[in-house]
């Protein structure tokens, strides 16, 4: 049952309110606390000296020099970290048969990619300590790089510990594939490559990690979006009980899951805490990002399509093989990216027949792993290009095609072909308002026109089902102890103020605001008197934290069931004071109310007060509880699916393959809405993502696995005079799972902008015999496909 | 990502900053906007003993039309060239340009002199005072000499600077009733290095070009004169043959850089496509 939404008149109201993040001033005004910021008595900084190498066989270290320049306070190779760190693998139970090899925080025998950390120098400053970095010598026997994801799934194997290079492998199969291609009209077939890119957030990754020999406790301050995960991380591998580790995430600057995986650096820099008993910081420069942040995405994809003449689509079989790194990353592991990619192949579309092929394979490359909208855009790519293939070949528009193939809105429940249950989607409904959003039809007028002009524009729409609220399904059903439940402790100050210290966090998204505004909207309460705190593990409840789309879904839930308890101890107490049943009373603008005249009875100050100061005027025997800790675990559906639709409007120069995005359209339906100017702007920066995937962003290497534009002159982020207006419109179907209705909304943008782009430029050069099926769709590559060069 | 340790003075003179620089025994660099040193300090791929900072010596800064010659002082800084009236009367194709150098923190601090010494093949600045027929004013121990832009840039980032000497100041012959210009460049982002990029500026005679000075940037391992495609089209009226003509001499003239993911071709195709816009921008006046 959902929460009463369409009472915006009502005071306190705050659930679908655009409102502003009462953070955001603090941050323009450059007040933010980052990690970086932090400086500790005694604390000592560190560098990395890394492998110049993809692949090679350490022979010898010499550290000597290094560690005999003033200011140094230690050096430490693999050797000394291994020594009071237990290795880490990073696999799950739920994929079977899946292998990678073991990690420590610098390598023993052997480097495995370019960047990779081999000495850590700890010194009084980062200037000393890069001093002393260029005099360590470090002998490495060269060995032959395998860069090229293919050739990787036949050589031999990387890492000694395993037989080969593929990490996990897996087929789906549905049934009828074969029927189905067999008695096809048409059969589409295309092959597509995805690039590697990375996250580039504005702040890097940054540790502080402080160990007090004296407690046998750590603290560690963590640029990260997942504290609980990170305590459970140091405890169990440096041996300090989980009660003695503290992870404080303070101001974040942007994850995109990139700061929720385990690293090299992070790992050095807690053991050398430990083994100094100082703190010990360590900041990723832009460069050191580049090589140790996680990659993303690196798919190479076959897919086939089989469609009858009326543009039906009978069956889709597909063949994903990407590439990872040396290893799978911890504790989430890589293979979620391309179990996710053929999981939600064709996901929009109503047919059964599906087969699919998933290859991890192991290469000479920084790990890639969990990146904003995992799986998704790639999926959506091929299918959606697909589509648009078979709609060429039959003559068909491309919203004609979807609407004959689209799932029907009143058909739900329903599960898909790869075992995805679907609560309730809005596909038919999203793509309509996303025609008229778009005024389609006078845009295809205007392209008419213009082409006879020599102007090429092109218009792409693809559709998209997006993964939201995940359950233990998703990492706990595999053993990782990652939480899916939330916790928020909820409480009165004796000022009649609110604070709510909860499990899930704020990397910049505003989940603080969507948490403050549901707090408030459910107890009654002034907006500007709830306080939120998140992301210290001694200060909040264990939880699952901020990823894949559940903030406000799960830790929005927790927080509204533990306001409402809040609430009934408030309701309760003040029906103490005032004689009256406190069913008949309520909250409003922090006042206890008659609930049926509205009269003010009695302040929340007044019963604050009273409860703390002058329980002796309470009757005998009351307790009052002005503290509620609750916990929330999704229970139904083991995913929220949402859905949506985007469309993308572009200008091709075909004398110099140069592209220009003119606008952008996305139609989303992420249930009930909390925050619509957050919401929106989730949206636009997913959306800027996904057209840096498909016009800029891409990690190159050459054949020796060195990343040759690994600086950010040489790596294109999507920046502001490139990107067009992004209109926005939604659709409301809250999951019935929770009192709040919310799904997620974080990763919408991305899994779609890139297919809607890729659609849009195809538009544009059909007619000219090209085809675009790998993005970043490059200058070079669109020329290369129109034959000029 | 921190530099090398380095001792810094700020003389107040050019003869003061020669003869620091002497005084180092050549193990120094000068520093005025510090837009290309200071990242190549914080990589380390530069490391002198010592920094002299130049920027705030008075006769090395400002504009000025001595005669027929627009005088460009050394530090007079990028945005003071975009926002000039003298160098859009005298240098209208360097105000045409001027938009497109980087960005406009960069442009706030970054010096003429500096992107010439410099000499990267894709800036802009170097390579539309190539297309000018600039000259360099240099300052020296040994006192000052000028050198011709065409006998400037000597390769990649070498220049005719000898070690110690800077750039004084760039003289650049005035626009005249006859000059017609045109520049532009294809960056994959506004403010990134182009792919390829061109300056023209040429003197008519009626409907026929009198001279021309084409200059393309991100072409080969200098700023680059396109000396033959010049040659087709000087003393010619603009036909679609004579176009092709001079596009077609790029292949000899230029001589880009190219890897697996930019091509040598594609620098080159895109480069004629640019020259035969920025003969059409010439046809329909400046």
């Amino acid at each position: 049952m959902n929460v009463s939404a369409g009472s915006l008149d009502r005071p306190n109201s705050y659930i679908g309110r655009s409102v502003s993040r009462p953070n955001a001033k603090r941050l323009l005004e450059g007040k933010g606390r980052y990690v970086t910021d932090l400086v500790l008595p005694r604390m000592l900084y560190a560098a990395f000296v890394r492998s110049p190498y993809a692949h090679g066989r350490i022979l010898s270290i010499d550290t000597d020099e290094a560690a005999a320049l003033a200011g140094v306070r230690a050096v430490f190779t693999g050797k000394d970290l291994a020594a009071i760190c237990t290795p880490w693998v990073g696999t799950l139970d739920h994929f079977k048969n899946m292998k990678s090899p073991p990690q420590l925080p610098l390598p023993t025998e052997k480097v495995t990619w370019s960047g990779q950390p081999v000495v850590l120098i700890v010194a009084d400053s980062r200037a000393i300590a890069e001093d002393a970095a260029e005099l360590v010598m470090i002998d490495i026997e060269e060995m032959p790089a395998l860069a090229d994801p293919v050739e990787a799934m036949s050589a031999g194997a990387i890492s000694e510990e395993l037989d080969d290079n593929l990490c996990f492998s897996m087929k789906l199969d549905a049934g009828g594939v074969d029927e189905a291609l067999e008695a096809a009209d048409l059969t589409v077939e295309q092959s597509f490559i995805f690039g590697r890119h990375t996250a580039v957030t504005l702040e890097p990754r940054a540790i502080v990690a402080d160990y007090d020999p004296s407690e046998n406790r750590l603290t560690a301050h963590h640029a990260t979006q997942t504290p609980y995960q990170f305590q459970d991380v140091y405890s169990r591998h440096f041996g300090i009980p989980e009660a003695n580790v503290r992870v404080i995430a303070p101001d974040i600057g942007g994850s995109f899951g990139m700061k929720l995986h385990v690293y090299h650096e992070e790992m050095a820099a807690v053991g050398a805490s430990i083994l100094l008993g100082r703190p010990v910081k360590y900041v990723a420069d832009r460069m050191e990002s580049f090589v140790s942040d996680i990659h993303a995405r690196d798919h190479r994809v076959t897919a086939r399509l089989a469609v009858g003449k009326d543009g039906r689509i009978t069956g889709m079989e597909v063949d994903d093989v990407t590439a990872i790194g040396p290893f799978s990353s911890y504790p989430r592991t890589s293979a979620v990216e391309g179990n996710q990619v053929v999981r939600l192949m064709g996901a929009p579309y109503d047919f059964s027949a599906y087969r699919a092929k998933l290859s991890v394979v192991f290469q000479n490359k920084v790990q890639a792993s969990q990146y904003r909208a995992v799986g998704h855009p790639i999926a959506c790519a091929v299918t959606e290009c697909m589509v648009d293939k078979a709609a060429r070949e039959l003559a068909l528009d491309p919203f004609d095609i979807r609407g004959r193939n689209l799932i029907p809105d009143d058909s739900y429940p329903r599960k898909s072909p790869t075992g995805y249950q679907f609560e309730k989607l809005s596909h038919e409904v999203c793509l309509s308002r996303l025609r008229s959003l778009m005024n389609y039809d006078s845009l295809r007028e205007e392209q008419a026109k213009l082409r006879e002009k020599g102007i090429l524009r092109g218009i792409g729409i693809a559709l998209f089902v997006e993964i939201t609220n995940p359950s233990p399904a998703f990492y706990g059903v595999g053993g990782a102890r990652i939480s899916a439940q939330d916790g928020a402790v909820v409480k009165l100050t004796p000022s009649g103020e609110v604070h709510c210290a909860i499990s899930v966090t704020e990397q910049g998204q505003g989940t603080e605001t969507v948490i403050g505004q549901i707090v408030a909207d459910q107890l009654g309460v002034d907006r500007a008197k709830v306080r939120i705190m998140t992301g210290d593990t001694d200060m909040t409840p264990h939880g699952g934290a901020t990823w894949a789309c559940r903030g406000a879904g799960i830790g929005g839930e927790t927080a509204l069931q533990a306001a409402r308890r809040l609430k009934a101890n408030l309701l309760s107490i003040a029906g103490f004071i005032l004689q009256a049943q406190p069913g008949e009373l309520d909250i409003r603008e922090d006042w206890i109310i008659e609930a049926t005249t509205g009269q003010q009875r009695i302040s929340l100050a007044e019963v604050a007060r009273i409860a703390f100061f002058r329980s002796d005027t309470l009757p005998p025997g009351t307790q009052a509880q002005l503290s509620v800790a609750h916990h929330y675990a999704p229970q139904g559906y083991p995913f929220a699916f949402t859905n949506g639709a985007q469309g993308s409007l572009v200008e091709v120069d075909v004398e110099t393959g140069f592209v220009k995005i003119l606008r952008h359209w996305v139609v989303e339906d992420c249930g009930r809405i909390i925050n619509p100017l957050l919401v929106d702007e989730q949206i636009r920066g997913g959306v800027v993502q996904g057209l840096g995937a498909a016009f800029f962003e891409e990690c190159l290497y050459n054949a020796e696995g060195q990343l040759t534009n690994g600086s950010l002159t040489d790596y294109l982020v999507p920046m502001a005079c490139e990107m067009p207006d992004i209109e926005i419109s939604h659709v409301e179907t809250p999951t019935r799972d929770t009192e709040l209705g919310a799904k997620g909304v974080g990763e919408a943008g991305t899994a779609a902008a890139s297919a809607a782009a890729m659609n849009a430029v195809n538009d544009a050069l059909a007619g000219h015999g090209a085809v675009l099926s790998q993005i970043p769709m490059t200058p070079t590559r669109i020329l290369k496909a129109l034959g000029k060069i | 990502m921190k530099a090398r340790a380095f001792e810094y003075v700020r003389p107040q003179s050019v003869e003061e900053a020669l003869r620091a620089f002497g005084d180092a025994d050549g193990d120094a660099a000068y520093i005025a906007g510090g837009q290309s040193l200071v990242p190549a300090l914080a990589l380390r791929l530069q490391a002198p003993a010592l920094l002299i900072d130049i920027a705030r010596i008075e006769e090395l800064h400002g504009l000025a039309v001595v005669r027929d010659r627009l005088r460009i002082g050394a530090t007079t800084r990028h945005f003071e060239i975009l926002n000039s009236e003298l160098v859009a009367e005298h240098a209208p194709l360097l105000s045409k340009a001027a938009p497109f150098v980087a960005h406009p923190a960069i442009r706030n601090k970054g010096t003429f002199g500096g992107s010439l010494a410099l000499a990267d093949p894709a800036s802009e600045f170097p390579t539309m005072a190539l297309a000018l027929d600039a000259e360099v004013e240099i300052a020296s121990f040994a006192g000052d000499r000028r050198v011709a832009i065409a006998d400037f840039f000597l390769g990649l980032y070498e220049t005719a600077l000898q070690s110690g000497e800077m750039i004084r100041a760039v003289h650049i012959p005035v626009a005249t009733a006859k000059t017609r210009y045109a520049f532009d460049e294809l960056a994959r982002r506004r403010g990134d290095y182009a792919l390829v990029g061109a300056g023209v500026n040429a003197e008519y005679d009626g409907d026929r070009i009198e001279r021309i000075g084409i200059a393309f940037l991100s072409a080969g391992p200098t700023p680059m004169r396109a000396r033959r495609a010049e040659a087709i089209l000087t003393g010619s009226r603009l036909t679609l043959e004579i176009i092709r003509e001079a596009q077609e001499a790029l292949d000899v003239d230029l001589d880009p850089p190219g890897d697996e993911h930019t091509p040598v071709e594609m620098r080159l195709h895109l480069a004629r496509v640019l020259l035969g816009r920025l003969l059409g921008r010439l046809e329909a006046r400046p």
